[in-house]
């Protein structure tokens, strides 16, 4: 076997690995639901046999980790097994404590980056150079460093942020997969244009910041969904007991997302910077609108948007995420689409 | 701009999400009527407000993307001239809008003036508070720390006076890097310090930076220019305008200051894949060899232009943007007498260096002669007849040629391009239709040119004493030439200074925490007295309630776990706040102004 043979190999493991992984995040997913929706039943008993003129509207949190000194009312944990059957009113988060399935997840996982990381420097080694020269490696590389990203904010962040295996380890099964089918070059040498120290600095930078940037997006999605959530509950509507009521509040969630997008957009200025300076050496001029600068720019002014956003009075909160979300799709685009099917002069894609 | 109640606020367009809410009276009052001045200040105020930024750099955002869906003039002309014969009813209507110049269009421009007119009037107001601000002082301790992010509190250090408490507290505050002032309200010794000003510089070093990089590509770039010229091995060029095959220069330039310096091609060296199958004949490397001679010495100087390794030399940068063949053609009339011979260019059209050119021989003949060619370095045969090239090297060189006469449209003085060929006014003598094979020859092969007008022979370029053609050899048979970009850009050193500026401004606008801490000693009913920790984010600013209760461990001790006693204290002394828990959920709000 060649290096490149047992790259692909280990690619092909990481896949396997990711979707059990994937599986699993699910299955929590699902749990999560049926935990939020028997809180809120047993809540509802709760009350009805208590007779107590609760205050439905007013949200309080109980768990077992947060003491109940609120003022609403108080349910007890009626045959409460475990911590997860304590809950208020429909208004409330519920506390969500161990799951197997989300522990399988993320051993699954940090599995599968292993692979993954494998995969990726045995490429790298078969090369001869770093692994992210074509747009298969690119996806290679960028992929491995959305787990990384993932598992790096899941050790760092004091919140739990598990729930998001399913987002990621999806999104990286899915590109890794279009990869591996459709993307996939054999080893051959790198051409003229990319021999240069600002193949290593530039395009990794541009890979890192899309795997901060798609943490951030993916926090977003959750935080609309959140305080689509938290709206109908502020209006008394009858809410679905989602998954969601295990979650941050929106609220928190848009702070998440902020704090991972601002690197990823530091990132993504650095990227332009350095295809800046490389451009001038390899092309002649610093700037030259090539498909593949104008996207980079339309990223830059997107996300420029979204810190704007956070900061103008009717802008915070859901429309500044949408932003997240538009700047997140034009990352996406232009790693495809423009990639593929626009002239220019990043032509490495190597298909 | 509009008067702020605090002081301390930041200045920021009225719907910055930290300026105060605008007071619902304001709104209902009939206004007065505008005069002129009025309706000014009324627009000024809606461009710089936050809302008009946002939307103009969304709006810049979108009018970016038909540049990339439509070929560009500046960066893809082939792309344009094809996009016009493919839709030749639409690209007239496009061309109308500026499509095909989409970032210098007035539209585009309109939208990024407008965003550095709003921006500049953000960052005037801003830059003159930040600097009154700078020099202010913390402002004076909130009568209730209780209600702020991160409040804790600790008992008085054993034999420590309220005062030396207090003392110390700026002391350490101070060494921490926070500005401090010391305030004594109503017997109640405090100390209130603020730290991160660098926040705002940041941020505005950042803003200032951009309108940099705005006016030294506007204005440093006019002072440039960029040429274009295709040098044969064994040629040279000299740093003049005529020299140029097409020259760009900026706005502002005078050709009296290009520096007419020699540069002359020895050698161009490709080197193709040949181990790895699957690329077999990729490009590995391209060198070109040159020797640079100044205007007023005879001293060359060598230098090399690669890929990504542009030759930078009297005040030009010389990069290495295309290469290819040139097989010297020599023309010869009836009697046997040389009437052209050159080097002539032929441009690669596939991976494999199949190139086309054309030969062009004006005088000492009948008539005006035309030779459109086809250049295969290694030339195969496919199924249908056609010819190809199969590698970039020189292994098996063909050329072919198509010889028309008549006249070539080039006596009128009009501009013609060396690489084509305009048949309308001659006739074709071979291939074709005409029945009469093309001449194809290899090099140092001489072939009859068509109705005994004389021969056209493809000279073997391989230097003396090498194996040449005539041994098989073809490896040199053939000359290179270089496609060279000359280029000066004043301005690029500028841009650079000011990119640096952007990313260090905004690595200190976004990581650097603006916060306020207050720490005082406060009495309670009971006579005892507790020292109150407190502090204030302004700005996104997560670590906050981290550093209040670190700051509090390292002046008075770590925090006594779950004393009953404490938490009646901190209810008795912050009646107003019912919860005592309001401030867990503030961190990474905006500040709230408080005086």
């Amino acid at each position: 076997m060649t290096l490149d043979e047992i790259s692909i190999t280990l690619v092909y493991s990481a896949m396997a690995v990711y979707a059990i992984a994937f599986i699993a995040y699910a299955i929590d997913l699902a749990r999560r639901s049926a935990v939020a929706a028997s809180a809120a039943d047993a809540a509802a008993a709760s009350i009805a046999s208590a007779e107590a003129p609760a205050t439905v509207g007013a949200p309080a949190t109980v768990g077992a980790t947060v003491s109940g000194g609120g003022t609403g009312a108080v349910a007890s944990a009626k045959g409460g097994r475990g911590a997860a059957s304590a809950a208020l009113s429909d208004g409330a988060s519920v506390a969500y404590g161990r799951s197997p399935s989300l522990r399988v997840g993320v051993a699954m996982t940090v599995l599968a980056w292993a692979l993954h990381l494998a995969a990726d420097i045995t490429r790298g080694l078969a090369a001869g150079r770093v692994p992210w020269a074509n747009m298969y490696e690119f996806a290679l590389t960028g992929t491995l460093i959305i787990t990384s990203v993932y598992l790096l904010v899941l050790v760092v962040s004091k919140h739990d942020l598990r729930f998001l295996g399913t987002f990621i380890t999806g999104l990286v099964l899915v590109l890794l997969g279009i990869a591996t089918v459709n993307f996939y070059v054999s080893v051959v040498p790198l051409p003229p244009a990319l021999q240069s120290a600002w193949l290593v600095i530039h395009v990794f930078v541009a890979t890192s910041a899309v795997g901060f940037l798609a943490l951030g997006f993916a926090l977003s999605v959750v935080q609309l969904m959140q305080s689509r959530r938290e709206t109908m509950l502020a209006t008394a509507k009858q809410v679905k007991r989602s998954f969601l009521a295990t979650l941050p509040d929106s609220a928190t969630l848009e702070n998440l997302a902020y704090r991972v997008t601002i690197i990823g957009f530091i990132l993504w200025t650095f990227t332009l910077m350095a295809g800046a300076i490389w451009a001038e050496a390899a092309w002649g001029r610093y700037w030259g609108w090539d498909t593949k600068e104008v996207w980079t720019f339309i990223i830059w002014v997107v996300y420029a948007g979204y810190i704007h956003a956070r900061a103008t009075r009717g802008w915070r909160g859901s429309r500044s995420a949408w932003l997240a979300i538009i700047g997140f799709s034009t990352v996406m685009f232009n790693f495809t689409v423009v990639n593929l099917f626009f002239k220019g002069l990043h032509a490495y894609s190597g298909l | 701009m509009s008067p702020r109640s605090d002081p301390g606020a930041l200045s920021r367009p009225d719907d910055h999400i930290d300026s105060p809410e605008p007071s619902a009276d304001a709104a209902s009052v009939t206004q007065p009527k505008l005069g002129f001045t009025g309706w000014v200040r009324f627009a000024w105020r809606q461009l710089t407000s936050m809302r008009t930024a946002l939307l103009l750099l969304l709006l810049l955002a979108i009018a970016a993307v038909p540049g990339s869906l439509v070929p560009q003039r500046s960066s893809d002309p082939n792309g344009v001239t094809q996009y016009f014969s493919d839709n030749p009813r639409l690209a007239p209507v496009l061309d109308n809008l500026q499509m095909f110049d989409v970032y210098t269009s007035a539209w585009f421009s309109a939208i990024y003036l407008l965003l550095f007119v709003s921006l500049i009037g953000c960052i005037i107001p801003r830059t003159k508070h930040h600097f009154d601000a700078l020099r202010a002082r913390p402002p004076r301790t909130p009568a209730r720390l209780a209600r702020l992010a991160g409040y804790t509190e600790r008992a008085l250090p054993e034999g420590e006076t309220a005062d030396a408490a207090i003392t110390r507290a700026a002391a350490e505050l101070k060494r921490a890097g926070y500005r401090v002032e010391r305030y004594d309200l109503r017997g109640e010794p405090s100390v209130s310090a603020e730290r991160g000003y660098l926040r705002e510089t940041g941020n505005l070093v950042f803003h200032t930076a951009l309108l940099g990089i705005l006016v030294a590509v506007g204005i440093g770039g006019g002072f440039g220019f960029a040429g274009q010229r295709v040098v044969v091995e064994g040629q040279s060029f000299v740093n003049t305008l005529s020299a140029f095959d097409s020259f760009n220069p900026g706005r502002f330039f005078n050709d009296a200051n290009l520096d007419p310096y020699r540069l002359s091609l020895t050698d161009l060296e490709a080197v193709y894949e040949t181990e790895n199958q699957k690329a077999l004949g990729q490009p590995v490397d391209f060198t070109a060899s040159v020797e640079i001679t100044g205007r007023d010495s005879d001293e060359t100087v060598d230098g090399e232009v690669k890929v990504n390794h542009p030759l930078r030399v009297h005040g030009t940068d010389v990069y290495l943007l295309g290469n290819g063949y040139a097989p010297t053609i020599t023309v010869r009339d009836a009697e046997g007498e040389v009437v052209f011979t050159d080097a002539i260019p032929f441009l690669p059209q596939d991976a494999n260096l199949t190139s086309i050119g054309v030969v062009k021989v004006p005088d000492g003949m009948p008539e005006q002669l035309g030779m459109v060619g086809f250049f295969y370095p290694t030339q195969t045969t496919l199924d249908s007849g056609a010819y190809s090239s199969s590698y970039p090297d020189l292994v098996y060189p063909v050329l072919t040629l198509n010889v028309y006469a008549g006249d070539l449209g080039i006596d009128g003085g009009k501009p013609t391009s060396v690489y084509t060929l305009d048949p309308s006014t001659m006739e074709q003598l071979t291939g074709g239709a005409t029945g009469v094979d093309s001449i194809e020859l290899m090099p140092g092969q001489t072939q009859d040119l068509p109705n005994g007008l004389g021969t056209v022979t493809f000279e073997d370029a391989t230097p003396d004493g090498e194996p040449n053609a005539a041994d098989g050899d073809y490896s040199q048979s053939v000359d290179r030439f270089a496609s060279f970009d000359i280029h000066r850009d004043p301005s690029q050193g500028w841009v650079l200074v000011f990119a640096i500026l952007i990313i260090a401004g905004l690595l200190v606008s976004l990581f650097i925490p603006r916060r306020r801490v207050w720490v005082k000693a406060a009495k309670r009913r009971d006579g005892q007295v507790v020292l109150e920790y407190a502090g204030l984010a302004r700005g996104e600013d997560p670590g906050l309630d981290e550093a209040v209760a670190a700051f509090a461990d390292r002046h008075a001790g770590p925090a006594p776990a779950a004393d009953p006693d404490h938490a009646h204290d901190a209810d008795d002394a912050a009646p107003a706040s019912s919860e005592g828990s309001v401030a867990p959920e503030s961190a990474g709000d905006p500040a709230k102004p408080t005086t």
